[in-house]
């Protein structure tokens, strides 16, 4: 490593040095600055005559399968069409009560009413039929994979990439193919929901079996427990809590795909109706049935939680709750055909508070007009705009009120070459030249710098961070990117993903070390994170496109807003559990809190803190698909364009580019984690 | 120990010339020899060349024998094969070489399911960490070998029952095992391994993960137990003071290998080696030494003076000996009367025994 230690400086000049020269000469020599058009090996109409092979073959098969699975989903849609909501109600909330108290209850029963209220009841039981139907199947899938996974290293070693491709894949990405191999209908949000949904299972799966401690097993081997014997009654109901965990992150990742299903459109459940109001501007009936797809993500995750960590009882206290339940629904049922309005909602009761929120909210965009522009024009103007095409282009009487003169040019030199003067001065030169390197790429801009520099900067950095390997996977991800002619598009995604996680990083971070301190600011983050992370995707879109239009910055709101969870989360859970005796130890020689925080607990926190940031990467990557939907133009877009026109070989191009970038980024901060973590001697912490 | 019913001299397990190796291929070493390749020095020269093929010598050469109702402790240091041999025993884990008789059966040689029907019958186990089921409760972990072979719920909790009245859980029948305290489930765990009524009865460090206190408290409970039953033990420890406090004999084991075996007093007079004998030296002399030991044939004797055996330890002694300023009669176990003890006589004997500069 000194080796390479030694040269990295000298490395980064270079690359910076690279940067300038092709930025300079890229006047008489385009192709240096742009990868050319003609070289450009379009893998799209390979990939859609590969596909069109694929269905001519094979489509009848997946079609029929098709066919067989629409079914359970007509009959769980007809099932909740048909309960009355009174009963439907009744249900949730004894599962709220039964798995947690009345609390749960309550707010479960809540839910619902709210739902039957504002009139979007069929539209809900309509999402929640297909989840009803996905999350059984997911679970099995899971459930199978995950017992082969345990037993079988072979097995193992294939399946964990697969779950790890289906993790990274944007979620747009999935339904694309499916919607090609099984034509339009339900059965796309099926499929898909399945498909995105039964990695966690797998993977919990795995987990819990693997944990059972060796003496148990012995236990039961000893007990004279037959192979089988030892598997259904020893080794699973010990790894049952962990399973139960995978249901609940199984759950909501279904219903999470099936919301997201919704772009198909054609089907009439909640999901379309979010999106279909949003392209329509009408952001009260949008928010309001955001609101529902919030409510139902909340109530399924509380009450999966809640049975997945019930304790035990000893003795049971109280009523049988489920003799109650099952007497009061009987009940419900019963009266519901004397009483009409228990079975379905009555239209005198309902609201639709829609228009007032449409009237607010134009009251508020015409009166905050100018508070609305001035932060979105700044914001644009001073930051976005300067990172995505240089302060070269960025800096004009337009945006900055003023010229980017050569004598500005040559203080904005000056103003870098003091920074480089100021880290070689303290004998860090690495630092020097990355301070260069930042100072390119800042005055070129992201998306104007030459492919081959950036292409050799993104390889550097895989080196440096993760070794040979890395490089080597990274070489030939962008080589990919670069050749099937998705360049610039991933640039753009780059750079928004890229602002949008240092942004949010930055700010998580600060927020996360101010609730590590601080046990009120805690409290007060904590359910916000909650919330926002069981919110599916497009929900969070809802109130900046409401008040932002759509855009670049509304997208950048979004994308903090989903990613910046992590960093915040990640941040805290490692201050607040760094080992006590060192935390003692520095007490006892006598550190300020301020002291016990920089020096010691921030160092030690720093793998969880990095591996915050993998997760905020992943997370804004996850995000920065679904900002295509408010016009941001990137992979996200292409990914949404190949659906929106059929077109496989656009869609999955992109799609394949998205978890390159996401991979790299993934593999790139992960080895950063590691090798602290190593370097401490401190065990990988999960949450 | 000398409060136990006396072991006979049937054999119910002999275990003999045990293997268990780690590696690629462990079974090249063993052709068709059944682990018996000759002498002891053989022995250690095969387990080097063993060692020097990048193979792991788990247990080497290891052979002992079980008595009916006799106390068999296995004491090492961790890392010295002692948790292995046990499991060997019960084909938890398959020795590589050797052979198990149980009862003159050679139990490597029995099927899978014969071997199963010794588990659910014959054998029962207690693990360091009690190795409880986490999603049953007190009752029905105890029953859980009853569940396995079959047996209807009714009938195996009613056996659970009585269990649970010989270990002294009852009240906590419904509690889970994560309720309870480290000797709670320890009495569980032992409730468990008793359900099936072994003949055979294994305990890996049973009490090694109980606070001090408790840990002795339960030696005294389980030693109160097989005074009851009367089971064939060998009981895994690290500890040489509980080794001494409840073995009938033991076995000293270090690298895999055993390196002696005998009766507590036999290894504290006559250590094997330096290994056994730095064990030995922090053991106070009272637990050792017996009143056969000291007995003074020069004492006179008195008709009122009370009479004892003489492998009784000074230990046990001591508050007699603190009331009765006469002393007391010792006589050996074909009811010769070897001479008498005195308060002044234990004092002496432990004051020579004491470590130098101490004084004598």
């Amino acid at each position: 490593m000194t080796d390479t230690n030694k040269m990295q400086p000298l490395i980064w000049f270079a690359l910076a040095g690279l940067s300038i020269a092709l930025f300079l000469v890229a006047g008489s020599v385009p192709s240096l600055n742009d990868f050319p058009d003609a070289w450009v090996l379009s893998p799209t109409d390979f990939m859609n005559s590969m596909m069109g092979g694929f269905v001519s073959i094979f489509g009848p098969a997946f079609k029929a399968m098709g066919w067989l699975l629409e079914w359970p989903v007509r009959w769980s849609q007809a099932l909740l069409e048909f309960l009355p909501w009174s009963v439907t109600t009744a249900i949730f909330v004894f599962l709220g009560l039964i798995g947690s108290g009345w609390k749960l209850g309550l707010f479960a029963g809540l839910s619902m009413i709210y739902m039957a209220l504002i009139g979007y009841w069929d539209e809900s039981m309509n999402s929640l039929a297909i989840v009803l139907i996905s999350v059984p199947m997911a679970v099995t899938t899971g459930f199978i994979f995950g017992v082969m996974g345990f037993y079988s290293n072979r097995a193992r070693k294939i399946i964990v990439p697969i779950l790890d491709l289906l993790q990274t894949i944007p979620a747009f990405a999935y339904l694309l193919p499916i919607l090609i191999l099984f034509g339009f209908g339900t059965t796309v949000g099926l499929v898909a929901s399945i498909l995105y949904a039964f990695p966690p299972m797998v993977r919990n799966t795995i987990l819990g079996l693997r944990a059972v401690p060796e003496e148990i097993i012995e236990a039961g081997i000893m007990s004279g427990a037959t192979p089988a014997q030892l598997f259904w009654k020893v080794r699973l109901p010990a790894a049952k809590k962990q399973m139960l965990l995978g249901l609940n992150q199984t759950t909501m990742a279904a219903l999470s795909m099936v919301i997201i299903a919704a772009v198909i459109g054609g089907t009439n459940d909640i999901g379309w109706e979010v999106l279909n109001t949003m392209r329509k501007a009408q952001f009260g009936e949008s928010l309001l049935a955001g609101f529902v797809i919030a409510l139902i993500a909340m109530s399924l995750d509380r009450i999966t939680h809640a049975f997945a960590t019930k304790p035990k009882e000893i003795v049971r206290t109280g009523p049988n709750y489920w003799v109650i339940a099952v007497l009061v629904i009987a009940a419900l049922a019963a009266l519901s055909t004397v009483f009409p309005f228990l079975r379905k909602w009555p239209e005198a009761l309902l609201w639709n508070p829609a228009p007032t929120m449409n009237a607010a909210l134009e009251w508020v965009v015409i009166n905050g007009r100018e508070w609305i522009e001035g932060i979105k024009n700044a914001a644009f103007f001073f930051v976005m705009l300067p990172i995505k095409i240089g302060l070269n282009k960025a800096v004009s009487p337009f945006t900055w009120g003023f010229e980017l003169t050569p004598t500005l040019t040559l203080g904005y030199v000056g103003l870098v070459a003091a920074g480089m003067f100021w880290a070689a001065v303290k004998g860090r030169f690495t630092l020097a030249a990355i301070v260069m390197l930042w100072g390119v790429v800042s005055y070129i801009g992201l998306t104007e710098m030459p492919w081959i520099a950036l292409f050799a900067i993104f390889v550097y950095a895989a080196y440096v961070t993760a070794g040979r390997n890395l490089a080597i996977g990274t070489a030939i991800g962008m080589a990919f990117l670069i050749i099937a002619g998705v360049w610039p598009e991933s640039v753009l995604s780059i750079y928004l993903c890229g602002v949008a996680v240092l942004i949010s990083f930055s700010l998580g971070t600060l927020i996360g070390i101010w609730a590590s301190e601080n046990n009120t600011v805690s409290s007060i983050v904590r359910p916000i994170m909650d919330t926002l992370q069981t919110m599916p995707l497009f929900v969070i879109l809802i109130p900046f496109v409401m008040v932002f239009k759509i855009g670049e910055f509304t997208a950048l709101l979004a994308i903090i807003a989903y990613a910046i969870v992590p960093a915040i989360r990640y941040t805290e859970h490692g201050l607040r559990n760094l080992p006590e005796h060192v935390i003692e130890a520095a007490d006892t020689i006598g550190c300020t809190r301020r002291q016990l925080l920089f020096k010691v607990k921030l160092p030690l926190a720093l793998p969880a803190i990095m591996l915050g940031l993998n997760q905020t990467i992943i997370y804004g990557i996850g995000m920065l698909v679904i900002t295509a939907l408010v016009g941001t133009n990137g992979l996200g877009q292409r990914i949404y364009i190949g659906l929106g026109n059929g077109d496989f070989g656009v869609g999955m191009t992109a799609g394949i580019g998205m978890a390159v970038i996401a991979m790299v980024a993934d593999r790139m901060t992960q080895a950063i984690s590691r090798r602290k973590q190593e370097q401490f001697g401190l065990v990988q912490q999960h949450i | 120990m000398p409060e136990g019913n006396a072991p006979s001299e049937q054999v119910k397990l002999s275990c003999r010339n045990i293997w268990k190796i780690y590696g690629s291929q462990p079974q090249q070493f063993f052709d068709g020899t059944k682990g018996n390749v000759g002498d002891a020095p053989a022995a250690r020269g095969l387990a080097q060349n063993i060692r020097d093929s990048e193979h792991i010598v788990a247990a080497a050469n290891v052979s002992f024998d079980v008595h009916v109702g006799e106390i068999f402790v296995i004491m090492g240091l961790s890392g010295s094969g002692k948790s292995t041999v046990v499991r060997c025993l019960s084909r938890v884990v398959e020795p590589t070489a050797g052979e198990i008789l149980m009862d003159g059966q050679d139990l490597l040689k029995v099927s899978k399911s014969e071997l199963i029907e010794y588990r659910r019958h014959k054998m029962g186990m207690v693990f360091q960490n009690f190795g409880l089921m986490p999603h049953l409760n007190v009752l029905d972990n105890i029953a859980f070998p009853l569940e396995i072979q079959g047996i209807s719920l009714k009938k195996r909790r009613e056996k659970a029952r009585e269990i649970i009245d010989l270990v002294g859980l009852q009240g906590r029948e419904a509690s889970f095992p994560s309720q309870l305290s480290g000797g709670q489930q320890q009495r569980v765990g032992i409730a468990r391994s008793l359900a099936v009524e072994p003949e055979l009865w294994f305990l890996d460090e049973p009490f090694s993960a109980l606070d001090p206190l408790i840990r002795r408290q339960m030696q005294d409970e389980f030693l109160r137990l097989q005074r009851e039953l009367n089971k064939s033990i060998v009981f895994i420890t690290h500890d040489f003071l509980e080794a001494l406090r409840i073995a009938d004999r033991m076995a000293i084991m270090r690298d895999g290998e055993v390196v002696q075996i005998g009766r507590p007093v036999d290894l504290i007079l006559n250590p094997a080696n330096d290994y056994v004998k730095d064990f030995t030296n922090d053991v106070p002399s009272e637990m050792v030494l017996t009143a056969g030991d000291i007995a003074n044939a020069s004492r006179p004797l008195t008709p009122e003076m009370g009479h004892i055996s003489a492998d009784i330890s000074l230990a046990t002694l001591l508050p007699y000996l603190a009331d009765n300023e006469a002393g007391i009669m010792v006589r050996d176990g074909n009811g010769n009367d070897l001479g008498a003890i005195t308060a002044r006589d234990v004092v002496k004997a432990l004051a020579t025994n004491a470590p130098e500069g101490a004084g004598a």
